[in-house]
């Protein structure tokens, strides 16, 4: 699936509790198509910090990039301060905005708050105008149409029909209504039609979005799957402290495990 | 009596700060907050009345949403969100909040995490509740060195919500965004004028002989150290062991 991902790029990923495909971070990283311009859905850990430490990575649009109760994310916070990286920091619900424009077909959408932060200072595609609705005097923002090039993510079922159960994540909809190309990884792969079940169905986002399933056991490890497993915070803290260096990452890298024992 | 923890404190004054809001949303990993939503939710229920709805981000339990995690914002900017935290990396006396980094940005010689929702929130939720337990001069700086969110904003800018109040280990101040500025309004046990003012790094109103913050009484710390404690540990079972060993601690 990583060979549909091509240099240049640009990639979202989703927040660390919404179903992150770890299973394809190695996979990307041996194929190895850099210059990427990464979404994070609205924030970003584990994996952008790995992409990020691989050299593959040319910005970061997110409202944040951390490790959780393990701390930052030592890769992106030192290519960012070497410049290696640029971060085009956002908030949520921007992010959210966008993808929204994108998935309306939109060239924008506008917002609320923003003005007056050094976030909206920072962002030269960003617009501010005056509510055309309003008597004058009433300044809104413009977020353009986010429309990444992939989107990535992992959840525990897929159908053989290649309709793919996200639940109560919609985030995981949104940005594959947005994007070109969608790779799913899975826990597993049913027999049955998940649109024949009204209860189902609700949750499901249909095969007409979905380039390319594939089933990878616990491929959210070492974070969590809703509804599946917990994360394993021993992992992400052991990580943590071994990309603390660029030799460090390096290390964990070449021995993890992709599945744990 | 045991003796009243500082954290226990800090729990009590935030279920005051909260009362009568309808629904709070707390951070993933903001235990103390979280402790002092339920507490006031415990004390409501205790009386008779119905206690606020309280959205833990990142929570199964505590999550009442089904569309993603664009509903708790879609919420916020509904009005349906009247209470919320920010903590910061740095906090000025203006009630700016920097949660990106400290420096230069983008190249910032400390980089935080990033500035999540607050640039949005702070200007919906009508009682935005600053919280940070660390109070040194590192943190309450005179100028914040990148705003992730203002505590004001211009005339004609739409704004429905913002600070009200400022809570640190040492303290808690009122903000008063007629001036801007904070206004000292009691010392926690232990604590003084004279420490505050030499770890807050901006200019504060203050009376001459501030009042101690108040303690809890009798009935709402068994509360809290009975339900809420309980609750908690669902979401927070580390931080609530930890409570739990500290009692033990101080009774022995």
């Amino acid at each position: 699936m990583a060979k549909h991902i091509e240099p240049g790029m640009r990639v979202a990923l989703p927040v660390d509790y919404a179903g992150v495909s770890m299973a394809m971070t190695r996979p990307m990283i041996e194929h190895g198509a850099g210059d990427l311009d990464l979404v994070c859905v609205p924030t970003g850990g584990l994996q952008v910090d790995q992409l990020v430490g691989a050299g593959l990575v040319r910005t970061v649009e997110t409202s944040a990039v951390s490790l959780g109760e393990a701390g930052g994310a030592p890769r992106f916070n030192a290519a960012v301060r070497e410049g290696a990286v640029r971060p085009k920091d956002a908030t949520c619900p921007a992010i959210h905005a966008g993808l929204m424009a994108a998935q309306k077909g939109s060239p924008f959408m506008p917002l609320r708050g923003l003005i007056g932060t050094d976030l909206l200072r920072h962002r030269d595609d960003w617009r501010v105008i005056d509510n055309p609705l309003a008597d004058g005097g009433d300044p809104i923002v413009l977020i353009p149409a986010i429309k990444p090039d992939v989107t990535i993510f992992h959840v525990p079922m897929a159908d053989r029909f290649g309709n793919v159960w996200i639940g109560r994540r919609r985030e995981l909809a949104a940005m594959a209504y947005a994007s070109r190309t969608v790779l799913v990884t899975v826990e597993r792969i049913v027999e049955e039609n998940l649109l024949a079940d009204e209860m189902s169905a609700a949750g499901v986002l249909p095969a007409l979005y979905v380039t390319a399933v594939a089933r990878a056991p616990k491929g959210a490890w070492p974070y969590g799957l809703w509804g599946e497993y917990p994360a394993d915070s021993a992992e992400i803290a052991r990580y943590a402290k071994a990309a603390r260096t660029a030799d460090g990452f390096s290390a964990y890298m070449a021995q993890a495990q992709t599945e744990p024992a | 009596m045991a003796e009243v923890l500082p954290r226990e404190v800090l729990i009590c004054t935030i279920a005051r700060l909260l009362d009568g809001v309808r629904h709070v949303a707390v951070g993933a990993s903001s235990p103390i907050p979280a402790a002092g939503a339920m507490l006031l939710r415990a004390m409501k229920e205790a009386g008779g009345a119905v206690g606020p709805r309280i959205s833990i981000l990142g929570s199964v339990e505590h999550n009442f949403f089904t569309n993603g995690s664009a509903e708790l914002f879609d919420c916020a900017g509904q009005g349906r969100i009247d209470a919320f935290f920010l903590g910061g990396g740095q906090i000025d006396g203006f009630g700016n909040v920097n949660l990106v980094g400290a420096g230069d940005y983008p190249r910032s010689s400390v980089r935080w995490p990033g500035s999540f929702g607050s640039a949005y929130l702070y200007f919906v939720v009508p009682r935005v509740i600053l919280f940070r337990e660390e109070h040194t001069p590192r943190v309450f700086v005179e100028k914040v060195d990148f705003i992730s969110a203002p505590g004001i904003s211009s005339e004609g800018v739409f704004r429905s919500g913002g600070p009200v109040a400022l809570l640190t280990g040492k303290g808690l101040f009122r903000f008063d965004k007629t001036r801007p500025g904070f206004d000292l309004e009691s010392v926690h046990p232990g604590h003084n004028l004279a420490e505050i003012k030499q770890a807050t790094g901006f200019r504060f109103a203050h009376d001459v002989e501030p009042r101690q913050t108040a303690l809890p009484d009798r009935s709402t710390l068994d509360l809290l150290r009975g339900r809420v404690f309980d609750e908690l540990a669902e979401t927070y079972p580390e931080f609530a062991a930890q409570m739990r060993r500290d009692l033990v601690a101080v009774d022995a």
